[in-house]
């Protein structure tokens, strides 16, 4: 897959919740493994499943909603704990972008680190996207990166809307240069250079 | 923008260069790991072959999975043994330094980090754990971060990084007996709100944490994640240099005197510009208690739960969420709700003196017959030195149990958990929804000796009322 998210086309499920934290959306006791392999699997646990395994009514448990790829979600979503297993279970369960109100910075910083795009829309807007896509499971949504519009297409209709992202974020979304290790890396001689001359400490103040 | 203030200092300071995306590369100074949130870094580097670029400024310890009542090797818990072996196998592999179980000094990397010395003014600091802001109590820009970003540390020891705006967050005046640190940051969020400080750096100032000893001040600096602020810092001062001085990695007696002047050289000017500004006064805050299901939704002992008649829409609609889970009235008091469970630890409140103000508190009294009371030291050095001090024998006679160092309650990714729907009195920092183990358990975030005292009682209490049988 390319490492450029220009365009995102696809079909949302809709997780409504103001502050709805990163321990809800994988809750600690799932995160006792080396790897993120089976982090899809624990996605929104005790939102979805009753203790004895059976399922609670809600959106990833809606056959509607299966294959969907985007999710719209409300404000301050993320937040808490700086757990990446977070956005690697929405990642791993098929999700590869949000939209929302507004997101946790931590979050949102990993899930760049990922290349999942977290785009800002206001609260009408939120309000109204979420409603389509709670009637029609079926619409249709495209995220274009470079313009910062969501197109939203149901029942024949069309909308679209405006979203927020950080400009280097944009950046590196348009050129697929997300993942920032190989241009840290190139710097390590600066990196050394800067410690020794503006950083006492590196050398305990010898 | 800020200007003059640690935050931009320190920034400038560390600054590698501008990068083509516009964001900063800066250097990190200390970095903190732990066996949760390193493993998959480690990974990444070594499908690449990669090196620890400096393994000398990484530090490790162990604190989430560890069990607080059997500590013997391996865990029984065969997961919790995986993470804690694979943890030892990657500190050995790249040479960094791990204070494990039989270091003497393994506990909450939080604690560890300062009680060591390697936590100091004027430093970046970053670990895997958005409590990483305690560390900003010494005056450092200390912050959570993801585990690609802990990969990045480990083969660059940097970051690309975007500045935040600084907000002054201002307490003036005296606190009244029985309110503490903990109290304070609590009523800050309050008032503020848990996304006041998304896209700030806190710098915490005023008469307030000028008095306050270290340990209330990394209290403070800890939950400032929980109002929206991934950076929350205090300027050092004498009150800091006396604490790190003597430490095992603290600079040495000949070299104090340049590091105290550059450790002075970044504190925040006194015309400093911030972008946004918050008073507070003292004499307002009394003994605080979180109600719901975020760390901003929280009310003074005396005060009643509040009604979502009359907030915003999205508070609304939260506090009725909360009340929902909760099983709370609005309208009623908060003080008199029963407990099942009463926890005294973790990286905010699992130092030696939040277990002195507890012991005050237990001394001489009972734990309540249907109360479960923890007491879980927030590192060995912790523990041993309360031990020496007799703190033990009284949490013991009290009926407390006393543990060994380690996250336990406060996120339950060991082997202490809330059992259904248990109401917890818990000296932790988050009240969210299943964060003490249980899906359908219920979080009263407080002070530790208001964990105490609702210990003692049963229900939740002032412990200013126990305060003054005790005076």
């Amino acid at each position: 897959m390319s490492l450029e998210r220009k365009v995102i086309s696809g079909r949302a499920v809709p997780i409504r919740g103001n502050e709805v934290d990163t321990d809800r959306i994988i809750p600690a006791r799932f995160l006792k493994e080396i790897t993120f392999e089976r982090m899809g699997d624990f996605l929104f646990q005790d939102a979805r499943f009753n203790e004895d395994g059976s399922e609670k009514k809600h959106p990833l448990n809606d056959a509607h909603y299966k294959g969907a790829n985007i999710m719209v979600v409300e404000n301050n979503f993320g937040c808490g704990s700086s757990r990446e297993h977070a956005p690697q279970s929405i990642l791993r369960y098929g999700i590869v972008a949000l939209i929302g109100e507004s997101f946790a910075e931590i979050f949102a910083g990993n899930c760049k680190a990922l290349g999942v795009p977290t785009l800002s829309a206001n609260k009408s807007d939120i309000q109204m996207l979420l409603a389509t896509v709670e009637a029609d499971p079926s619409a249709t949504l495209t995220l274009d990166v470079d313009s910062r519009t969501v197109r939203i297409q149901s029942n024949g209709k069309e909308d679209v809307i405006q979203v927020t992202l950080p400009d280097a974020r944009r950046q590196s979304f348009l050129d697929g240069s997300w993942d920032e290790l190989g241009t840290l890396k190139g710097n390590l001689d600066k990196i050394k250079e800067t410690a020794a001359s503006n950083l006492p400490y590196f050398t305990n103040f010898t | 923008m800020s200007k003059g203030t640690l935050y931009n200092k320190v920034w400038d300071r560390h600054k590698v260069t501008t990068l083509p995306s516009g964001l900063d590369q800066l250097i990190i100074g200390l970095h903190m790991i732990h066996e949760v949130t390193s493993p998959q870094a480690f990974a990444m580097l070594k499908e690449k072959g990669s090196k620890v670029a400096f393994p000398e400024r990484t530090v490790a310890t162990m604190d989430h999975i560890v069990p607080t009542d059997n500590q013997f090797r391996p865990f029984f818990d065969t997961q919790a043994e995986l993470m804690a072996k694979t943890l030892e196998e990657n500190t050995k592999e790249y040479g960094i330094t791990f204070l494990g179980l039989e270091s003497g000094k393994q506990g909450v990397v939080h604690i560890v980090g300062p009680e060591n010395g390697y936590t100091q003014p004027g430093m970046t600091i970053a670990c895997g754990d958005s409590h990483t802001s305690t560390h900003g109590a010494f005056g450092a820009l200390a912050f959570g971060i993801g585990t690609t970003e802990v990969r990045n540390i480990l083969e660059t020891q940097t970051l690309a990084l975007s500045l935040l705006k600084v907000k002054k967050i201002c307490v003036n005046g005296t606190l009244r007996p029985g309110v503490t640190a903990k109290d304070v940051i609590l009523a800050i969020i309050a008032k503020l709100g848990v996304k006041g400080g998304i896209g700030f750096a806190y710098e915490y100032t005023g008469d307030v944490f000028e008095n306050m000893t270290m340990e209330e001040r990394m209290t403070v600096c800890n939950m400032s994640i929980e109002g929206g602020a991934r950076i929350g810092y205090i300027n050092p001062d004498q009150t800091t240099y006396d604490y790190i001085k003597g430490r095992d990695k603290a600079p040495s007696a000949e070299n104090w005197d340049k590091a105290v002047a550059y450790w002075e050289s970044i504190r925040s000017d006194a015309d400093a510009v911030y972008d946004d500004e918050f008073h507070l006064d003292a004499a307002d805050i009394e003994p605080m208690v979180t109600w719901g299901i975020n760390p901003g939704q929280g009310i003074g002992i005396t005060e009643n739960l509040p009604n979502p008649a009359g907030m915003s829409d999205a508070d609304r609609e939260t506090a009725e969420e909360a009340y929902v889970h909760m099983q709370l009235q609005p309208g009623t008091p908060i003080k008199g709700t029963k407990i099942d469970v009463a926890f005294i630890g973790s990286c905010t409140n699992g130092r030696i003196s939040d277990l002195r103000e507890a012991a005050k508190i237990f001394e001489g009294r009972k734990v309540a017959s249907h109360v479960q009371a923890l007491v879980v030291p927030g590192s060995q050095q912790v523990k041993a030195q309360a031990e020496q001090e007799g703190l033990d024998k009284i949490f013991i006679a009290a009926g407390a149990e006393w543990r060994g160092a380690g996250c336990s309650m406060c996120l339950a990714m060991n082997t202490d958990k809330l059992k259904g729907d248990q109401i917890s009195a818990s000296s932790s920092n988050r009240n969210f929804i299943g964060r003490q183990g249980s899906a359908t358990g219920r979080t009263l975030l407080m002070s530790p000796a208001m964990v105490a005292a609702a210990a003692i009682n049963g229900v939740v209490s002032d412990v200013r009322e126990l305060q003054e049988v005790t005076a």
